[in-house]
């Protein structure tokens, strides 16, 4: 599943770029590489091109420089409509003048089935998400659920050996997108479909993807497992970009053992991974810290980390965590999470205590 | 109280029904519309409804022989019309007491261009007679029959007679049956001569030149909204303004610009003939007749066409044509079986609006139509103007009426009227 491994690619992009206007690039320099049956995501702001990069591979835009390749063949001169690309649309797309069977009807005749074979797909892919009783209905008469369904059963009726999802659950309500990620992943699998995703809800990704490649300025910034990413974001902006994340900024004083030593800018010292390149002796540097790795019980605390001074700004009652916010280094935006079990205190705004967290936990980044 | 289980009707909580109090609360709401609507109901009655009643009511109004000729009306009532003979003195005595009064009144002239209508030749006999009736002593101046034949032997011919006869109820059908062509005769409704039908071919060819125009205009206009509905918003706005340019140029202008470029010696004709395509002596005919009536009419109704067709492109998703491609649809199969049905609403609007126009248009055929590209209206203009037979432009305009209405009905079945957006 590495970047180099081209041997088994199924869909690739290579050296991918793309302008609208002639003067600017929305895509810069795209290299990816899917193997078989699996479920990427790209993920991004909007406007990080992530959607133009679904719409090339879909071939609703051509690629301005670069080559894209399917199954080993270059799609770049090739219409959408012989690609054989399953797609789902943001809107789903489905048609408002045919019923729902006519819809999933509809690329089954286009390949010129016969109507038996026709009726039989169509029936298999509606049970397949459980519509099989609403063949006859037009979409308008279906809930945005329901509808959602019907376009996936819509883009696999055909068989494609790839589906392309454009941000299709972004109309759900929460508990409905929550079903339906579950139920599009484990769909995705069990065909052994290879699947891009595109979403900009970080968790939809991190809970439904193989891989996530986090999209930024036309850039993959960074293409790993969901844990890799949260855990072990390479750069700033994945960090803050995926999951809740608290920052320090400071300079690099030295580096021993793999560790870095950074002063932040009231003078703390911190240990921390150097990850970024640019993390050397002398130079700025960011560093990230995740909210529930955040300790302030000195009896958990490891021997001989460095702590730092901090004061309770506010402490948020969720539920299932606590959510403290603190004023750490001049930064009264750092927020901790606990979790809500019998023996863990309770703080009050105004409280002086201590924090720490482990070296591996704190990544220093590019400034 | 809406309790499910209650069999009466549904109780508000002061025990009256449901219905009643939901009205009451309602009224004064309903009262505050109507005032504010007022103006506006008041105005379109006043402009709108009335006139077209009276139009309508015209077409089979017939009181002018039974107030000019009442004692005539009565005394004719026993004549038998198919004697073949002039009715008796009794008649023509009741005819000069009428005429007496009327030409006094000066209304005789009238009651002549009427009976005019239906059998020409009328109108004369009542001026003459007029003329001399005013100064009869009706009590002594009898018998009247042979003074009345020796003013004109006219009031001899039974077929006069008859004609007063048939015209002397209060309401008549024989506008519609004039608009219809055809005639009261001795045996109640008959098809007049051939060579005096015109009402029917005029029916005809309105109806079939404004389908070919709504036809002609569906071609033309078809592409021209799906580029503005595809085109980013600033260039689709330029275009615009190029669609609705000639909404500012008045009619006039643009029919009489058709004139120039169709004529024999227009710039059509004068660039064909450059190059060479047509010959000197063989310049083609294209104004005057029902191609000029076509093209001219086509290109002035365009824009009733193309608009309601962009405003319903402007709503398809583009995202429609997309899935289908997904899908493996070609470019084609796309269009026709995706994006063509969900724009036909807007073709039907424009449709509508454009046939309807077009039935009842009128400067632009009388312009560049000559005799064979004219249409109804121009013929009820005529009679409305000209002939001042507004009896029977108001039956030919009510016929129009009916045949818009049966078209708009059976479009209804059909296509469905829902499926009709008109922005």
């Amino acid at each position: 599943m590495a970047d180099a491994d081209t041997s088994n690619a199924f869909v690739e992009f290579e050296r991918v770029q793309k302008s609208y206007d002639g003067e600017t690039l929305v895509v810069k320099d795209l290299n990816l590489t899917m193997p078989k049956g699996e479920f990427l995501t790209m993920l991004g702001p909007s406007g990080s091109g992530k959607t133009t990069c679904l719409m090339m591979l879909a071939g609703f835009e051509t690629a301005t420089h670069g080559d894209i390749r399917l199954g080993g063949t270059s799609i770049n001169n090739i219409p959408p409509h012989k690609r054989g690309i399953g797609m789902v649309f943001q809107n789903y797309a489905l048609f408002p003048h045919m019923t729902i069977a006519e819809n999933l009807s509809f690329p089954l005749e286009v390949r010129k089935l016969g109507k038996s074979e026709r009726e039989a797909k169509v029936k298999r892919a509606l049970d397949m998400v459980e519509m099989g009783a609403f063949g006859g209905r037009r979409p308008a008469q279906l809930s945005g659920g329901q509808q959602q369904r019907v376009a996936l059963a819509r883009a696999l009726v055909f068989e494609p050996e790839l589906v392309l999802m454009d941000e299709p659950l972004g109309a759900l309500d929460k508990q409905l997108r929550e079903k339906m990620q579950f139920e599009i992943t484990n769909l995705a699998h069990e065909l052994g479909i290879t699947t891009v995703y595109v979403t900009h809800d970080q968790t939809e990704a991190l809970t439904m993807s193989d891989r996530v490649a986090v999209f930024d300025d036309g850039r993959i910034q960074q293409l790993d497992p969901p844990d890799t990413l949260y855990e072990e974001p390479k750069n700033s902006f994945v960090a803050q970009f995926i999951g809740e994340n608290n920052t320090l900024e400071g300079v690099v004083k030295e580096i021993n053992n793999g560790l870095a030593l950074v002063q932040l800018d009231d003078g703390e010292l911190i240990d921390c991974q150097p990850v970024h390149e640019s993390v050397k002796p002398g130079a700025r540097t960011r560093v990230s810290i995740r909210p529930e790795r955040v300790e302030y019980n000195k009896d958990r605390l490891k021997e001989g980390v460095h702590t730092l001074k901090a004061e309770v700004k506010e402490f948020i009652y969720m539920g299932d965590i606590f959510r403290t916010r603190l004023n750490v280094a001049g930064n009264d935006e750092f927020i901790i999470k606990t979790r809500n079990a019998p023996d863990v205190d309770r703080l009050q705004p105004g409280q002086q205590i201590e924090i720490g967290w482990l070296p591996e936990d704190c990544r220093a980044l590019d400034a | 109280m809406s309790d499910t289980t209650q069999s009466g009707p549904v109780l508000a909580a002061d025990g009256t029904p449901l219905k009643r109090s939901l009205h009451r609360a309602l009224r004064i709401q309903k009262l505050r519309a109507l005032m504010l609507i007022a103006p506006l109901l008041a105005f379109v009655l006043l402009t709108f409804i009335v006139p077209i009643g009276q139009m309508l009511f015209r077409s089979v109004e017939n009181d002018i022989v039974a107030n000019t000729l009442p004692k005539t009306v009565i005394a004719l009532q026993d004549w038998d019309a198919a004697s073949g003979q002039a009715p008796d003195e009794a008649v023509f005595a009741a005819l000069a007491a009428d005429l007496y009064v009327a030409s006094n009144e000066k209304t005789h002239t009238r009651v002549g261009s009427r009976l005019n209508y239906e059998t020409p030749g009328i109108s004369s006999l009542f001026r003459k007679a007029g003329r001399k009736a005013k100064k009869w002593d009706v009590e002594n101046d009898g018998p009247f029959k042979e003074q009345f034949i020796k003013i004109d032997d006219g009031w001899a011919d039974p077929d006069v007679w008859r004609t007063i006869q048939t015209y002397s109820p209060k309401y008549t059908n024989g506008y519609f049956l004039n608009a219809a062509d055809m005639q009261k005769g001795a045996d109640g409704a008959e098809i007049r001569p051939e060579s005096e039908r015109i009402y029917i071919t005029l029916f005809k060819r309105t109806l079939i030149m404004s389908l070919i125009i709504t036809g002609a205009c569906i071609v033309l206009a078809y592409p021209v909204a799906w580029i503005l509905a595809n085109l980013p918003s600033a260039k689709a706005n330029l275009l615009m303004i190029l669609v609705l340019l000639p909404f500012w140029t008045s009619l006039l202008v643009r029919t009489s610009a058709w004139k120039v470029m169709l004529q024999q010696q227009g710039v059509i004709n004068d660039t064909l003939v450059w190059l060479g395509l047509v010959a000197d002596d063989a310049r083609l005919v294209m104004i005057n007749n029902q191609l000029g009536t076509i093209i001219a009419m086509t290109h002035i109704l365009l824009p009733f066409m193309i608009l309601p067709m962009y405003s319903v492109m402007q709503t398809i998703n583009p995202s429609y044509l997309r899935a289908a491609k997904s899908m493996g649809a070609t470019n084609w199969t796309a269009f026709w079986r995706v994006y063509f049905p969900l724009s036909v609403p807007g073709i039907g609007a424009g449709s509508i609006l454009v046939f309807i126009l077009a039935i009842g248009y009128y400067i632009t055929p009388e312009l560049v139509g000559g005799t064979k590209g004219v249409f109804i209206s121009n013929r009820i203009a005529f009679h409305i103007s000209t002939s001042l037979n507004w009896g029977l432009a108001a039956a030919l305009g009510t016929i129009l009426l009916a045949v818009v209405l049966i078209l708009y009905w059976a479009y209804d079945k059909i296509v469905g009227i829902d499926n009709v957006k008109l922005g």
